[in-house]
C-alpha cells in the first residue's frame, strides 16, 4: 500500500481554491493514552483541521518547548511505542479519510530503520513525515524511501536559513514547506514574528509548493494574520495546552480540542 | 611556549574530518534548520582564524600566561606501586588554571566568540568545570554568560554553581529528563536556537554537529602534544598506553591525538561503568551503547530498540553522559583506541589511593583513568610505561567522596 501524499497535496489545493490557509494540527501520538491520542486528532478533524501531524514523542526533544515537552514525556512514561504511532496514524486517517503526517526526531527512524518506517507509515495511511533535526544534506536515503512509498518529504525552512539554501530544500522536499515564523522552539507566543512574511516570500520564490507557517500561533486572531500570507497554519502547542490543562478529564480536552479547531478554522479563512 | 601553536600541528593524514564532518560512519551534522547558518558561521570562523597568525599568537599567549601551560607531568611511584610496579606518568590538566583541561578549548572558542562578533554565551556543563572555565573566560573577555547544568548535577557539584556565579555567570537549573548533561545540552540548544544572532554555544566536549568534534579536540590536542614531548625528554621513550577518562571524550581526544600516529602506543578510554555495566546503571557509551544520533552527531549512544535515549548513570557527573565524540567511535570501530568501563567504587578506592599515595587529589572523572591505569598496569607488568591524563582536580567533588567513605564527623559517630 502506498502513501497518501496525493492526499495532502489535495488537501491543500482545495484550500487554496476556497481562498483560505489549511489548518494543520500537530498532537503527539500516545499523549494522554494512546486511545485518547486518536481521539484528538479525530476531534481535531471534526472541529476543522484539514491536515494532522502526529508527533511521534523522543526522549530528547531538542526542537520543544516545555509544552510538548511535559506531553512527550507523559507518553513515553505511559511506554508508547512506534506501533502505537503507527496506529494512531492508521485510526484517524480511516474514521476521516483526511492527511496524518508524523512529525518525529531523526533517530527513532534511523533506529527503527528508514525502509521500514516509511514501509509501515505508508501502510498505515500515512501523508509522509517531517524530520526537523535531519537537514537536507543528510537526508538522501530517508527521501528516496519516502518518494517509493508515496510520502511527502516535508523540510522546515528558518528565518535564518539564506536564499541559495532555501532553493536546495524546497527542491528536495514535497507535500508542503514548514516555514518557522520565528527563531526558537515550539511553543505559544503573543505575536507571531514579522520575520514569518519574509520568510513566506523568500520560500515563495524557491518552489511551487504550498508554503505552511508553524511556531507561535496559538489562536484565530493569529491565524487570520499568518494566513494572510501563508498556504497554511500549523498550531500544536496551543492544542497540546487545552488537553494538558483539562487535568485527565478526557472527554473535557477533547472537547477542548475540537473547540480551539474550530475557532482557527474560522481564522484561516478570514486571512487578516 | 614554541612559536607554532601546538594545535594547529597538521593532522595525521586520514584523520581529519571529511568536509561533511565524518570520521568514518561517524560525526556529520544533525541539527535543525534553524542553527544551520550558526553553525556553519562556527566553521567558516574558525578555518579563517586557523590562517591567521594573530589568532595563534594570542591563543599561544593566553595559554602560557594565563592557563599556566605546558602543564607538568608528574611520575607518580607510590602510586604506581599499586599497578604491578609499572611507571605511570600523570599528565597535569589539573593545574591549569580552573582546575581542569577544559580551559584549553574555552579560550580557543572565546577568542572565536570575539572575532564572530557575539556578545554572549551558552554553554552545558556536568561536572561544573566546564562551565567554571566558560564562566572564567567570559569574565576575561567581558561577555554575557549562561551555564545550563542538570539540577542533579547543580545539587553534586554545588561548590562549582558557587565558583561560576561568582565569576558573574547565570547559572540555569535544568529540570527535564534526567536532569543530568544531557538535559542540559537539550535546554542549551534551546537557547541557542531562541538567540542564535548574538549567542555563540560554546560546546564543551568532542560531540555536538560538525565542526564542534575537531575543532574542541584541536584545542585540546596540546595536551598529548606536550605530553608526548615532555615524556620522550625524561624517559627517552613513548609510553605502552595513553590512558584518560571518556564521557563526551574531550581530555581523551586531546590526549590521544598526538599518538595516534605512533602505533605502539595503546590508547586506552575509560568509560564509567557506575554500579556495573551488567546492571543498566552506567554510561559506558562505546562499551554498551549502539550507533545513534544524539546531539547534532552519529556516534555511539546508549538508546533502546526505538531510538529512545536511554538514562545514564555514574557517580561522576561529568562523565554521566550517554553519548560520546563521534571520533573515539571512530577510533573505537577501526580497533585503533580501546575502551573498557571502570565502576562508581574502582574510581573511588583510584581517587583515594592517588590521594593518599601522592598529594594529589584528582576529579572523579579523572579517577576512572587512574583506576584503569591501574588495571593495565597489573596486565602489562613491571617493565610498562603508562601515561595517564589527569583531567581536573577534585576539590569540586569532596562532599561527594567525604559521603563515600564517611568522613564527616557526624556520620563517622554514627557508625
Amino acid at each position: 500500500m502506498s502513501g497518501t501524499i496525493e492526499l495532502l497535496q489535495e488537501a491543500l489545493a482545495h484550500a487554496k481554491a476556497e481562498n483560505r490557509a489549511a489548518l494543520i494540527a500537530y498532537l503527539p501520538a500516545g499523549f494522554p493514552t494512546v486511545d485518547g491520542g486518536i481521539e484528538a486528532v479525530k476531534a481535531a478533524f471534526d472541529g476543522g483541521a484539514d491536515i494532522v501531524e502526529v508527533g511521534l514523542p523522543h526522549s530528547d526533544p531538542v526542537l520543544d518547548g516545555p509544552v510538548i515537552q511535559t506531553a512527550d514525556d507523559i507518553a513515553l512514561k505511559n511506554g508508547v511505542r512506534i506501533a502505537d504511532v503507527l496506529r494512531t496514524v492508521r485510526e484517524a486517517h480511516a474514521a476521516t479519510g483526511k492527511p496524518v503526517l508524523v512529525m518525529t526526531y531523526w533517530n527513532p527512524v534511523d533506529r527503527y530503520g528508514v525502509e521500514r518506517f516509511a514501509a509501515e507509515l505508508a501502510e498505515a495511511g500515512g501523508a509522509g513525515c517531517i524530520l526537523p533535526d535531519l537537514p537536507v544534506e543528510e537526508s538522501e536515503g530517508w527521501r528516496k524511501a519516502a518518494e517509493q512509498h508515496g510520502l511527502a518529504t516535508v523540510f522546515v525552512v528558518a528565518p535564518s536559513s539564506r536564499d541559495e539554501r532555501l532553493a536546495r530544500i524546497t527542491a528536495a522536499g514535497s507535500g508542503f514547506v514548514y516555514a518557522a515564523s520565528l527563531m526558537g522552539v515550539t511553543g505559544t507566543r503573543a505575536s507571531v514574528g514579522e520575520q514569518a512574511g519574509e520568510l513566506v516570500r523568500r520560500t515563495r520564490a524557491t518552489t511551487e509548493l504550498p508554503v505552511c507557517v508553524g511556531l507561535g500561533v496559538s489562536n484565530a486572531v493569529q491565524a487570520a494574520e499568518v494566513a494572510a500570507f501563508a498556504d497554511g497554519v500549523i498550531v500544536g502547542s496551543a492544542f497540546v495546552k487545552r488537553i494538558l490543562d483539562a487535568e485527565g478529564d478526557e472527554a473535557a480536552g477533547l472537547a477542548a480540542v475540537r473547540a480551539l479547531a474550530a475557532e482557527l478554522a474560522e481564522g484561516v479563512r478570514k486571512r487578516g | 611556549m614554541p612559536e607554532k601553536p601546538e594545535f594547529f600541528l597538521p593532522d595525521p593524514e586520514g584523520l581529519t574530518p571529511s568536509a561533511e564532518g565524518y570520521f568514518g560512519a561517524f560525526g556529520g551534522k544533525f541539527i535543525p534548520e534553524a542553527l544551520v547558518a550558526a553553525v556553519d558561521e562556527v566553521a567558516a570562523e574558525y578555518e579563517k582564524a586557523k590562517a591567521d597568525p594573530a589568532f595563534a599568537a594570542e591563543l599561544n599567549e593566553l595559554m602560557a600566561n594565563y592557563t599556566g601551560r605546558p602543564s607538568a607531568l608528574t611520575e607518580v611511584p607510590r602510586f604506581a606501586a599499586e599497578a604491578g610496579g609499572a611507571r605511570i606518568f600523570l599528565k597535569r590538566e589539573d593545574l591549569n588554571h580552573t582546575g581542569s583541561h577544559k580551559i584549553n578549548n574555552v579560550l580557543g572558542q572565546a577568542l572565536l566568540t570575539r572575532r564572530m562578533g557575539k556578545t554572549r554565551v551558552i554553554a552545558e556543563t556536568g561536572a561544573g568545570q566546564h562551565g567554571v572555565a566558560t564562566a572564567t573566560a567570559c569574565a576575561l573577555f567581558g561577555l554575557e554568560c549562561t551555564i545550563y547544568m542538570g539540577e542533579v548535577d547543580t545539587k553534586r557539584q554545588a561548590l562549582n554553581v558557587a565558583r561560576m556565579r561568582i565569576l558573574g555567570a547565570e547559572v540555569v537549573s535544568v529540570t527535564s529528563g534526567s536532569r543530568t548533561l544531557k538535559d542540559a545540552i537539550n535546554e542549551a540548544f534551546r537557547d541557542w536556537v531562541a538567540n542564535v544572532d548574538r549567542t555563540h554555544y560554546l560546546f564543551g566536549t568532542v560531540a555536538g554537529p560538525h565542526p564542534f568534534p575537531a575543532l574542541v579536540r584541536d584545542f585540546h590536542r596540546v595536551i598529548g602534544v606536550e605530553a608526548r614531548r615532555q615524556l620522550l625528554e625524561r624517559t627517552g621513550r613513548l609510553p605502552d598506553a595513553a590512558v584518560a577518562c571518556v564521557g563526551g571524550g574531550s581530555n581523551a581526544m586531546g590526549l590521544f591525538h598526538a599518538f595516534l600516529p605512533d602505533a605502539g602506543v595503546r590508547l586506552v578510554g575509560c568509560e564509567p561503568a557506575g554500579h556495573g555495566v551488567e546492571t543498566g546503571e552506567h554510561a559506558a557509551t562505546l562499551t554498551a551503547g549502539e550507533p545513534g544520533i544524539l546531539h547534532g552527531s552519529r556516534s555511539y549512544v546508549l538508546q533502546d530498540d526505538e531510538g529512545q535515549i536511554t538514562e545514564p548513570y555514574s557517580i561522576s557527573a561529568g562523565l554521566d553522559y550517554p553519548g560520546v565524540g563521534p571520533e573515539h567511535a571512530y577510533l573505537k570501530d577501526t580497533g585503533r583506541a580501546e575502551y573498557r568501563a571502570v565502576t562508581d567504587d574502582a574510581a573511588m578506592q583510584a581517587l583515594r589511593l592517588l590521594s593518599r599515595t601522592e598529594g594529589i587529589i584528582p576529579a572523579i572523572e579523572s579517577a576512572h583513568a587512574l583506576a584503569g591505569a591501574l588495571e593495565l598496569g597489573r596486565e602489562l607488568g613491571p617493565e610498562a610505561l603508562l601515561l595517564v591524563n589527569l583531567s581536573g582536580r577534585g576539590d569540586k567533588d569532596m562532599d561527594t567522596a567525604a559521603r563515600y567513605f564517611g568522613l564527616y564527623d557526624s556520620e563517622e559517630a554514627g557508625k
